[in-house]
């Protein structure tokens, strides 16, 4: 039975696509009714109820899902050819993911550089802001808008450098962790673990505690103009990306703390390193353009 | 395990597809999810095509006669979104599932599970879409472009419910492309170099790696509207230093190689089909590759053609003019490649070949209109009118969707392992290029005399021209029905099909037995 090829798997059939279907159904169409009755100050709570729902129904997916493949790699069914679809898999997940902070990028960029300056009058529209805002004048960041919201200033020092410093540091102790699951050095590998997790919920708390700060002492709130706009929603979509990332080290560290990966079986922990990392870039992406420039 | 044959017997307990219900929802098997995709797609295309019909119903005489100037914006928007998003990506979609494993000799897709999830999300999502439809205010009306404040200021409640199935269906589709990606990196069989590749498979490459570029910049799209319209942010609005034409470039840099993910895997299916029935070889197949990705390239910096009249910086105008009239460079290098096939060989006209015929010279005529839109001058005379409608059916409908009817009948042989009733097939073809052509080409000329898009009334001068084209609209949704039955009538029976029904035809598709077992290729073919 001597095969020339490696034989790549195809699982049997499995439950877990379709309830993970039925559990993003219900998240979507939960989620939209939530912010419908948030808008019209419904508060009988049956959309919230579907959201709530279907995330417990993904959770379910989630955990049935990956204990199956765990249990599929664990006993050896996997082939390096599947190894390299998983790996491939997860870089076009992660270039998805750069496209979608693109967008946001691309909003603030043409914000700032186009739209709030246009208000001001650049380029040939002197009648434009003539004849709408004749007051404004084009500043960034927007502290105050053509409409005359006014809001505060983020400033780049203290906490945002600390935690960009924090967010890089995170970035090597999870290298020096991959490393030790590499040589086979476990005790290297659940110590850097453990303070790239610690690092991260340190991340995502002083992040919460800048939050409060810009809120209730800056006034820099979502809806402060373009300028909140932009700086709540990509911290915000980045601080989910940390909560998960954060997550999903936490789950490795269960794995590892089980035995699980060798130094040639390792796709799960490889997967949520190179997360950990492009959650680092954006970060760094996030502190030149959204702080300090 | 020397021969292939002893292979085949030896995994022969489960050549046998599962039964019930359990064996659509469970699966894993890549052609009972393209057969799901493309079945979902048709039911899609009959729902947005009823829309279609409300809307040329409506507009069969001025005045307002059958529904109110609001549900004809819903019926628009709510046809564009299916049609695009139900219909035409999800029989790609499926046309790749069937097709890419068959064409590079793998087992299956390369992550069959999380195929099927992409799969079944799209009824939740589609689901959703509709049933807001039945919302109290209507559901989405504010075009499929959801330009704001159309779909912030002025839309109605229900537009979170659009909102977050867009982000599903995307989500779908983004998880669907990286399978399709992956599969074509990684599973092909041992020989079959890249440039060794079927076009279709090329074709879809290229397509996968947009859609992974752009579904998330809709993602981000959506959001914003979202946000803009429940959360009290301002991107789209000047007050709070944001930008509606804001909102224009991000969706259309989306929107741009989204119109070119609909026709980029059709010209895979027309440079498999041509071949086939001229009894050549594709001719110039690289320079097909290089003009594909070509194309691909340039749909990333071409978005603002859609928005010359927004007042862009003069500069900024001239800039997409020209790159837009660029890519009529590649897609000439295709039309001209697809002639050059043909041109001595020995012609017969199957209905995939008819097809594949119209849709070269209407595709063509679609691209020339596109050439004219692409010149801002003369686009400001045409923007928003009846000329772009027509430009975009050209493409989309006897490009796209007459290309996925050619590949239907191509490989139905292979999925059913009947033949079609050819003289159906035909009389479906005939019905279909003559009412498809009574539809659109008067649009073009409605537009030129100013006929506005998206408006339930229009001046008494139109009338005639939109009579011609309902009339032609109502022919084409009927002709539609015949394809619906030849398409049942051969799962059903027929004629015994070969492995290889048709004689020209090339691929590795070819060589497993009609129908296709429901594992092929366990054991990878060695391509030379």
């Amino acid at each position: 039975m001597a095969q020339q090829h490696e034989k790549y798997y195809v699982p049997a059939s499995s439950p877990w696509p379709i309830v993970g279907a039925i559990g993003l159904g219900l998240i979507a169409f939960g989620a939209g009714h939530t912010v419908i009755d948030m808008k019209n100050e419904v508060t009988d709570g049956w959309g919230s109820n579907v959201l709530f729902g279907g995330i417990a129904v993904m959770i379910v997916m989630l955990f049935g899902w990956f204990r199956d493949q765990i249990n599929e790699s664990m006993s050896g069914l996997y082939s390096n050819q599947l190894g390299h679809s998983y790996r491939q898999g997860m870089s076009w997940f992660i270039f998805s993911e750069i496209m979608f902070f693109a967008a946001f990028f691309g909003a603030l960029f043409y914000a700032r550089v186009i739209a709030v300056e246009w208000l001001g009058g650049a380029g040939n529209n002197a009648m434009t802001n003539e004849v709408l805002w004749p007051a404004f004048e084009a500043h960034w960041p927007l502290t105050e808008t053509p409409g005359g919201t006014k809001s505060g200033e983020m400033g780049w020092f203290g906490l945002p450098l600390y935690n960009t410093i924090i967010l890089i540091v995170s970035s090597f102790t999870c290298h020096f962790a991959h490393v030790g699951l590499e040589k086979n050095n476990r005790k290297q590998l659940t110590l850097w673990l453990a303070i790239t997790i610690i690092l991260g919920c340190i991340f995502l708390y002083l992040q919460g505690a800048e939050y409060v700060h810009a809120y209730q002492e800056l006034g820099l709130t979502l809806d402060s103009g373009v300028y909140g706009n932009t700086f709540y929603m990509l911290t915000g979509f980045h601080g989910l990306h940390v909560t998960l990332g954060t997550l999903m080290l936490f789950i490795m560290f269960l794995r590892v703390l089980k035995g699980h990966f060798t130094p040639d079986n390792h796709f799960a922990f490889q997967a949520t390193s190179w997360y950990w990392h492009f959650v680092d870039v954006v970060w760094v992406c996030l502190f030149i353009f959204v702080y300090i420039l | 395990m020397s021969t292939v044959a002893g292979e085949m017997d030896h995994t022969d307990h489960h050549h046998h597809a599962p039964s019930g219900i359990t064996r659509w929802l469970f699966t894993t098997n890549h052609k009972d999810i393209g057969s799901m995709y493309l079945w979902f797609s048709f039911i899609m295309f009959l729902v947005g095509g009823s829309m279609a019909m409300v809307i040329r119903a409506e507009l069969f005489q001025p005045g307002l006669q059958l529904v109110d100037p609001h549900f004809f914006n819903q019926m628009t928007t709510v046809h564009g979104l299916i049609m695009v998003f139900g219909a035409v990506m999800p029989a790609f979609t499926g046309l790749a599932n069937w097709m890419v494993p068959l064409m590079i000799g793998a087992p299956d897709m390369a992550l069959p599970r999380m195929n099927n999830w992409s799969f079944w999300i799209l009824p939740f999502a589609f689901a959703i879409l509709l049933a807001s439809l039945f919302m109290e205010g209507g559901g989405p009306a504010f075009g499929w472009t959801f330009y704001a404040p159309l779909s912030t200021t002025y839309s109605s409640d229900s537009t979170a419910l659009f909102v977050f199935s867009v982000h599903i269906m995307g989500i779908s589709s983004i998880m669907g492309a990286i399978n399709v990606i992956v599969t074509i990196m990684n599973m092909r069989a041992p020989g079959m170099t890249y440039m060794k590749m079927p076009l279709f498979v090329w074709t879809w490459f290229i397509t996968a790696f947009l859609l992974i570029a752009v579904m998330p910049v809709l993602a981000g799209a959506v959001t914003m509207v979202l946000t803009d319209k429940y959360f009290g942010t301002s991107f789209f609005d000047a007050a709070g230093g944001g930008d509606p034409v804001l909102f224009q470039h991000i969706f259309w840099f989306f929107g741009h190689p989204e119109v070119y993910i609909m026709i980029l895997p059709s010209f895979g299916i027309i440079s498999a089909i041509i071949p086939a029935f001229s009894r050549k070889r594709l001719f110039g197949y690289s320079s097909m590759v290089y003009a594909t990705a070509a194309i691909a390239g340039l749909s990333f910096i071409v978005w603002a053609h859609h928005m010359f009249t927004t007042g862009m910086p003069v500069a900024a105008e001239i800039f997409f003019m020209y790159a837009t009239m660029l890519i009529s460079v590649p897609t000439g290098v295709k039309v001209f490649n697809w002639v050059a096939t043909m041109w001595r060989g020995s012609i017969t006209f199957e209905t995939p070949m008819l097809f594949a015929l119209a849709f070269v010279i209407l595709f063509t005529i679609g691209g020339f209109s596109g050439l004219m839109l692409a010149i801002t001058p003369v686009d400001f005379q045409y923007h928003d009118t009846y000329f772009v409608v027509a430009h975009f059916h050209y493409v989309l409908v006897s490009g796209a969707i007459f290309s996925i009817m050619a590949a239907a009948y191509y490989w139905l042989p292979k999925w059913t392992g009947h033949m079609y009733d050819e003289t159906l097939a035909k009389w479906h073809f005939w019905c279909s290029l003559i009412s498809v052509n009574l539809l659109f080409f008067p649009m073009h000329f409605a537009g030129l005399a100013g006929m506005p898009r998206r408006i339930p009334d229009y001046s008494l001068q139109f009338a005639d021209i939109n009579q011609i084209v309902s009339i032609g609209g109502f022919a084409f949704g009927l002709s539609q029905l015949i394809f619906l039955w030849v398409v049942i009538k051969c799962a059903r029976g027929g004629e015994k099909a070969p492995a290889k029904p048709w004689e020209g035809a090339e691929g590795l598709e070819w060589t497993v037995p009609s129908p296709a077992p429901y594992h092929t290729f366990e054991t990878p073919p060695e391509v030379k």
